[in-house]
């Protein structure tokens, strides 16, 4: 593409005006806002119709409520993803500490592994562990949920963990050391506390991941357990309703306040 | 590095072993055992009998299941490129244009991020589906057609909802490499007499490639596994690789030929990423 010289048309591109960029950029984040902005508009409809407006009401937030199956499958996501973050969060930890502060005989090796572990594909693991848990006889269900989701989750949580501890100044719990700190107070004097914006974000990551997975938990759920987005797909499968739109913009309007009220939280620590 | 002992009660051993158990036995073992599972010999009731059967590597290579898996990688490639596509121009905004703005307009760009994949293809399930539809009456009111289209389950709806899904996973990748760029670079180029369009192919687009490569690893490797867009959004000639898989597992119980399919997805892609990540150039990624 960049390889040709000259030519009307090549000198015409050069001259792209700012303003041409500023434009695309704008229809860009139109396309990326304007079908989340409808989802919530037309869940405020009064009639079942989620495309044509025909006044405001918010009875689909009221259904939505009384609706217990949302509530349970709210409770299990709430359930499967804090305890997944915790496992997960301990974990990564560990081996984002062992990754960044030893060299050792299959380093490269873990190192692999941590990445494949993140690139697979959703569906290669979800269909691995099912075939994994039926040949162990472990019955699908909360347990199977909350492994797999550890699973996928360790590996990010140890890429932002170790991110963080490459940045960190070693002379810091050198001098604790020096000072008479023993290793174990170090460690939860100084190595933690400076490492803790990056195991909370890395925890955020994870239980972000873990309550919005969708592909593994479709497949290591079993048919007693629904996690909120197994329960939202089947809720799309039986039929759009302003009922989904509602329960929609509640779970959207929860990830931006998560995000901001998270972000916020990380700078503030990364300042002190 | 290296010098572990004095700070660490926990040895080496202590941090390793959870995460050595973990993944061993919840992530390679499973692996190991689809890989098994992809030679066997599925019986009539779901049963699995291990061997060495080449059988269901052949059958992948039956027209019907050929024509799917090019699909597949059809369109998980074109996905990519439209992400590129669309994604490089606000990434490159954002980063030199942004100004004062910049953390705002890359965190428009992390909402739709963090939002769960699925509300976002329910969107256009609801905005592409019926004749009075939201994208006809658009469409009709741009006079683009004059009668209502058909719009979803149709391949053009799922590369829709795909892109749209994807999107943000290339953009957030090019602005980290865009963000980094030295902006003295392209001052330099500008002053040795590069025109803007010079500069930019040949001082700023070359710079941003671990950008280009993270994000379209990122877009191209779970649209090429994606099953849930062409299930919302597509119809019977959308099937792709996971739907194909799904069905293995969850209806036909032929869980030897889901195996082979699965095994033969994540070799394609892993095998894919290493050719176009050592085509492209490792070097380059370095940087990231």
């Amino acid at each position: 593409m960049g390889s040709s010289k000259g030519g009307p048309v090549y000198r015409g591109l050069a001259r792209i005006p700012d303003r041409a960029l500023l434009l695309f950029a704008g229809l860009v984040y139109l396309f990326l806002y304007a079908p989340i902005l409808v989802l919530i508009f037309f869940s405020f409809n009064s009639t079942k119709n989620t495309q044509v407006w025909t006044g405001f009401s918010t009875q689909w937030y009221g259904e939505l409520i009384r609706d217990s199956s949302v509530l349970n499958a709210f409770k299990l996501s709430l359930t499967v993803g804090l305890t997944a973050t915790a496992i997960a969060t301990v974990i990564g930890t560990l081996t984002a500490l062992a990754l960044a502060r030893y060299t050792f005989r299959g380093k490269t090796f873990a190192d692999s592994a941590i990445y494949a572990a993140t690139v697979m594909p959703e569906i290669v693991v979800g269909v691995s562990l099912l075939v994994f848990f039926v040949a162990a006889t472990i019955p699908l269900g909360i347990v199977t949920i909350i492994i797999a989701h550890v699973a996928f989750c360790i590996s990010f949580v140890t890429i932002v963990v170790r991110a963080r501890l490459s940045g960190m100044d070693r002379s810091i719990e050198e001098a604790a050391q020096d000072l008479g700190a023993s290793p174990v107070q170090t460690f939860w004097r100084v190595t933690l506390p400076l490492i803790l914006p990056g195991v909370m974000a890395g925890a955020l990551l994870a239980f972000t991941l873990s309550f919005d997975d969708f592909v593994i938990t479709f497949f290591v759920s079993g048919v007693g357990s629904s996690t909120l987005p197994l329960k939202i797909y089947s809720m799309i499968k039986f039929g759009v309703s302003p009922v989904i739109n509602a329960l929609s913009t509640v779970v959207m309007v929860t990830t931006v306040i998560l995000i901001l009220g998270g972000s916020r939280f990380l700078t503030s620590r990364e300042d002190a | 590095m290296g010098k572990g002992g004095r700070g660490w009660t926990l040895g080496l051993a202590g941090l390793l072993s959870p995460v050595t158990i973990w993944l061993g036995l919840f992530f390679l073992v499973p692996l190991l055992l689809i890989l098994a599972y992809s030679f066997g010999k599925s019986g009539v009731y779901g049963g699995i009998t291990l061997g060495f059967y080449p059988g269901n590597y052949l059958k992948v290579f039956d027209p019907l299941y050929i024509e799917i898996i090019v699909r597949t990688l059809v369109i998980a490639l074109l996905n990519t490129f439209l992400c590129l596509l669309v994604g490089y121009p606000l990434a490159y905004f954002i980063a030199f244009k942004g100004g004062r703005n910049k953390n705002i307009l890359i965190l428009l760009v992390m909402i739709p991020f963090w939002t769960s994949l699925l509300l976002r293809a329910y969107a256009w399930v609801v905005i592409l589906g019926g004749d009075n539809g939201i994208a006809n009456r658009v469409l009709q009111f741009l006079h683009i057609t004059d009668h209502p289209l058909i719009l979803i389950f149709t391949p053009q709806a799922v590369i829709m909802g795909m892109v749209y899904s994807y999107l943000p996973f290339m953009i957030l990748p090019l602005y980290a490499s865009l963000e980094k760029f030295d902006r003295r670079l392209k001052e330099a180029a500008q002053d040795l007499g590069a025109s803007r369009w010079h500069t930019f192919w040949r001082v700023t687009f070359p710079l941003s490639m671990p950008g280009v490569i993270a994000g379209s690893i990122l877009v191209f490797i779970p649209s090429a596994g994606e099953f849930v867009i062409p299930n919302l959004l597509g119809g019977a000639r959308t099937v792709m690789v996971g739907n194909l898989i799904q069905q293995q597992f969850l209806s036909a119980r032929d869980w030897a030929f889901g195996s082979a399919l699965a095994v033969m997805l994540a070799v394609l892609l892993v095998g894919a990423i290493m050719f176009y990540v050592r085509r492209v150039g490792a070097e380059k990624l370095e940087g990231v």
